[in-house]
């Protein structure tokens, strides 16, 4: 019975790993043709038809778009292991030092968004879990699934909108826009946590009447515990496990989410700079911005499932 | 259909309606330059207002909203396309590369769709063709998930390996025997997915990525009007109101379509007793008519009355479907609402309220290995009830649990008391339940198919020990099993119950050889024994146990029964001298 229980361990971490080395390999190939993918001349296209020839062959030379590809893709690689990530064509400025500005604001909104949307699903679910068991709270289930849908189809940058225009412009509770002190924190959690609070409040709502219908919460019911007992000790804990996968989901969707809302309320992130420099055309920024979202979601996938695994060992066991 | 899909299909009806007429009908509207009214509010004019150059909003959201859904329906167009060549890739180009592309899918999956539109949006440029294209790629591994799934589904199945066996092309049998049937799950959520590109669209024509002026969609506008939503905010919320609704429309006639499952009309609420009966004394469960109704209506139990002496073994044997574990359950007090039930009384230790039962009442379930949580360890499974109903500190009660466990002989209590269920075998997860019932002073212990899930060995330690626990405890049991053999070893008296009902009731003893129903005496002789010709066929019970939504007027058993008449099959039998048929007379014993 002991040797199994040791052997999954690396097992698990090697295909884990190996997954998560794959998807990176994908990622930085991905970027990396992008450039190359653009149809004609990306450095003419950047600078504009009035630039002179020379001054896009000097571009050209300095991204190494005149070397050929394979030596390009290896340079690029080489460049990404020193942590190098060129410099923008707009601003001359070094990428990874943009970045290293604008990702924490970034970072910040996404993890508060989370943690809201966390904090009002799983309760919310449950209690609706608990009314609605059974074919109970027929006009509740009804609200419930209804509000759902339909915060569920607004989409973050919408609900942005509305709350600028209702708590901001109307009456004056929150700032407009920018990032600065709390106060201006509280409208693009909010619009950024709403959506995924809706989506995982319904997961943890049937997840949780999924188990409340489980033999062992049957067993819990026969010891003739109080109501709230079973609910929280018994039947909350087996239901974490998909709505955990469904969080880490909704975390690594939160992130990109934020390039929309950060440019709902001008914040200062790298969602802000990830549109102008698509606009721009400014390649290496735009390279730099994707390998870091992709990187933070491939992370935030990877840490889900090992959470996942440590809560629940046979999840490590059951994937092949 | 529910009214939620009607509104949808309504809501559809509605934008598409819009998007086909809208330029017809508003376009001039639309681009009437009103000098005299720049930027103004809403009037009985403008609806919504105007924008920079005086044009009329309302009417533009409208235009919009033709070019919004040809955009979003092309791009879930190309989504839905590329996806089910992806999806079906193991059919259509065997399986190596199949499996190669499955798992380039699955990375492709874990990005989050807008990550990828912004990539996509990079390499095919700003504006409405390059953000079609890029919602439309995003778009596509999602697809090629679910399809992929799918046709794993279907591929299983006989006519697709009797297509391939023929020779028949690939691609014919992904166009003729794979695709018709995955079809429905594949609009369904292809309408929803419209729903969400529709968003999506709006999102990057709002961001400036997708569609550029002088043409609009209704992200578009919203961008327009977002910098003067300080003055103006119906020119920004306008157009969003308008991807809504839109969004909605989708959205609920893709849900209208997948989740039709037939809904069951809910019971009324318990009527009370119509009378009320005492327990009948010196019994530590005494039950009086029991009815229990399931929605449907289903009547699993149609008024059941026995009793159980205080240290007394009672089975209840009977085929599935016949009301014994229902019994059983509500016995326990474990039934809840929308199963309803009735009795004119139920009394279990001297309680009416299996709330107050404490720990006089323990229940061991018939699958040891989903009756316990596997989210907690076993020993503080056990331990919580004696927490909980005795008030002892968490360190006697583990304490007790590891006693108990000893006590159903567990070895080492110790170290199992600290394992998860899933490190227990069957037999001792069931051992294990037993020492559940143990940790207070049980007077009755219903036991619902405790062996069924065991193999034979086990089985027999099982029983072993349910009978050495009621010698030391002196608890009374009710026993549930369709297994004849099992009951007449351990119990002293025995219920037979058949469609909803008791039959018969008679000593354990007599089972065998002294039944007076027809029933008892087929249920008897269907069980093989040593003495059994095992050259000639086995016994079986001609026919098929009652549909318990349909019970007949008279004997349930008559249809099967080969000594009933027209009596039998009009006039349900009552319950005398411990058996309820018209026809004991006729019975040899």
């Amino acid at each position: 019975m002991k040797t199994p229980v040791t052997s999954r361990w690396p097992r698990f971490a090697l295909r884990r790993a190996g997954r998560l080395l794959v998807s990176l390999w994908v990622l930085v190939t991905a970027s990396f043709l992008m450039i190359h993918l653009v149809p004609g001349d990306p450095v003419r296209a950047a600078l504009g038809p009035t630039a002179p020839a020379d001054l896009v062959l000097a571009h050209k030379e300095e991204l190494g778009l005149l070397d050929p590809l394979w030596q390009q893709y290896a340079a690029f690689l080489g460049r990404l292991f020193s942590g190098e990530l060129g410099a923008s064509i707009s601003t001359r400025l070094p990428v990874g030092e943009t970045i290293a500005q604008r990702l924490p604001a970034t970072a910040e909104l996404a993890v508060a968004a989370f943690l809201l949307s966390v904090a009002v699903a799983v309760p919310v679910g449950v209690v609706m879990a608990v009314i609605t068991r059974r074919g109970r709270g027929r006009r509740a289930e009804l609200a419930f699934t209804g509000t759902n849908v339909v915060i569920g189809a607004i989409p973050d940058f919408l609900l942005g909108v509305g709350l600028v225009y209702l708590l901001a412009v109307q009456t004056h509770v929150f700032p407009v826009a920018g990032r600065e002190g709390p106060s201006s924190y509280v409208l693009p959690v909010l619009a950024l946590a709403i959506g995924p609070a809706a989506v995982l409040s319904r997961i943890v709502r049937v997840e949780m009447l999924a188990v409340m219908e489980a033999d062992y919460i049957r067993t819990a019911r026969a010891k003739r515990l109080t109501n709230l007992r079973v609910y929280a000790v018994h039947a909350l804990p087996n239901a974490v496990t998909a709505t955990l996968t469904i969080g880490g989901l909704l975390l690594s969707s939160l992130v990109a989410g934020t390039v929309l809302v950060e440019n709902v309320f001008a914040w200062p992130g790298l969602g802000s700079s990830i549109v102008t420099s698509i606009v721009a055309k400014d390649y290496p920024l735009v390279q730099g911005t994707v390998l870091v979202y992709g990187v933070g979601v491939l992370l935030i996938n990877t840490l889900v499932d090992v959470v996942l695994a440590l809560l629940d060992p046979r999840s490590a066991i059951g994937e092949s | 259909m529910r009214p939620v899909g009607v509104a949808g299909l309504g809501l559809l009806g509605a934008v598409v309606f819009v998007a086909a007429f809208g330029p017809v009908l508003w376009g001039d509207q639309a681009t009437v330059v009103d000098t005299g009214n720049l930027l103004a509010g809403p009037s009985a004019q403008h609806w919504i207002g105007t924008d920079n150059l005086g044009r009329d909003l309302f009417a533009r959201v409208l235009v919009a909203a033709r070019l919004s859904i040809l955009l979003a329906l092309a791009a879930t167009a190309i989504s839905l396309v590329l996806g089910i060549v992806l999806g079906a890739a193991p059919v259509l180009v065997g399986r190596r590369t199949g499996r190669f592309i499955t798992s380039a899918v699955n990375v492709l999956v874990a990005f989050p769709g807008l990550l990828l539109v912004l990539f996509f949006a990079v390499v095919f440029g700003v504006g409405a063709r390059g953000a079609a294209l890029a919602v439309g790629l995003a778009g596509a591994p999602a697809f090629a998930r679910l399809c992929h799934t799918l046709v794993a589904a279907v591929s299983e199945r006989d006519y697709i390996a009797a297509a391939r066996i023929a020779g028949v092309s690939r691609i014919r049998i992904l166009l003729r025997h794979v695709l018709p049937n995955i079809a429905e799950p594949l609009v369904v959520n292809a309408t929803m997915a419209a729903g969400g590109v529709l968003l999506t669209f709006a999102g990057l024509s709002f961001l400036g990525l997708g569609v550029q002026a002088p043409d609009y969609d209704w992200g578009k506008l919203m961008q327009d009007g977002l910098n003067g939503i300080y003055v103006h905010p119906l020119a920004a919320l306008g157009p969003g109101i308008a991807v809504v609704l839109a969004g909605l429309a989708f959205n609920l006639t893709g849900e209208a379509f997948a989740a039709a499952p037939g809904r069951v009309r809910p019971l009324g609420p318990a009527r009370g007793p119509s009378v009320r009966t005492a327990p009948v004394p010196g019994a530590v469960l005494s039950v009086d008519d029991l009815r229990v109704t399931m929605p449907g209506p289903v009547h699993a139990v149609r008024g059941v009355t026995f009793t159980v002496g205080e240290g007394e073994a009672v089975g209840l044997v009977g085929e599935s479907g016949s009301g014994k574990s229902v019994t059983a359950l509500a016995v326990a007090g474990l039934l809840e609402p929308p199963v309803r039930v009735e009795a004119n009384h139920l009394v279990v230790a001297g309680e009416e309220d299996h709330r107050r039962l404490g720990t006089s009442l323990a229940v061991v379930f018939q699958d040891p290995m989903t009756s316990f949580n596997p989210a907690h360890r076993v020993g503080p499974q056990l331990a919580e009830v004696s927490r909980f109903h005795q008030g002892m500190s968490r360190r006697t009660a583990f304490a007790r649990a590891v006693d108990r466990l000893r006590a159903v002989r567990i070895r080492e209590p110790e170290r199992r008391a600290r394992q998860y269920p899933f490190e227990f075998s069957g037999g001792m997860r069931q051992r294990a339940m037993i020492g559940m019932g143990l940790m207070g002073n049980p007077r009755l212990i219903v036991a619902d198919e405790p062996t069924t899930a065991l193999d034979v060995t086990v089985q027999r330690q099982v029983l072993e020990l349910l009978a050495e626990v009621r010698r030391e405890t002196g608890a009374a049991l009710l026993l549930i099993s369709h297994d004849v053999s099992v009951v007449t070893d351990v119990c002293d008296r025995v219920l037979v119950m058949y469609a909803g009902r008791v039959v018969e009731e008679l000593p354990a003893g007599d089972l065998r050889a002294r039944a007076r129903h027809p029933y008892t005496r087929a249920l008897v002789a269907a069980v093989p024994d040593l003495e059994t010709d095992l050259d000639r066929p086995l016994a079986v019970i001609p026919g098929l146990p009652v549909d318990p939504m349909s019970a007949p007027a008279g004997c349930a058993f008559a249809p099967r029964c080969p000594l009933a008449d027209d009596h039998c099959r009009a006039v349900a039998p009552p319950l005398l001298a411990g058996v309820a048929c018209h026809k004991t007379a006729e019975v040899r014993v």
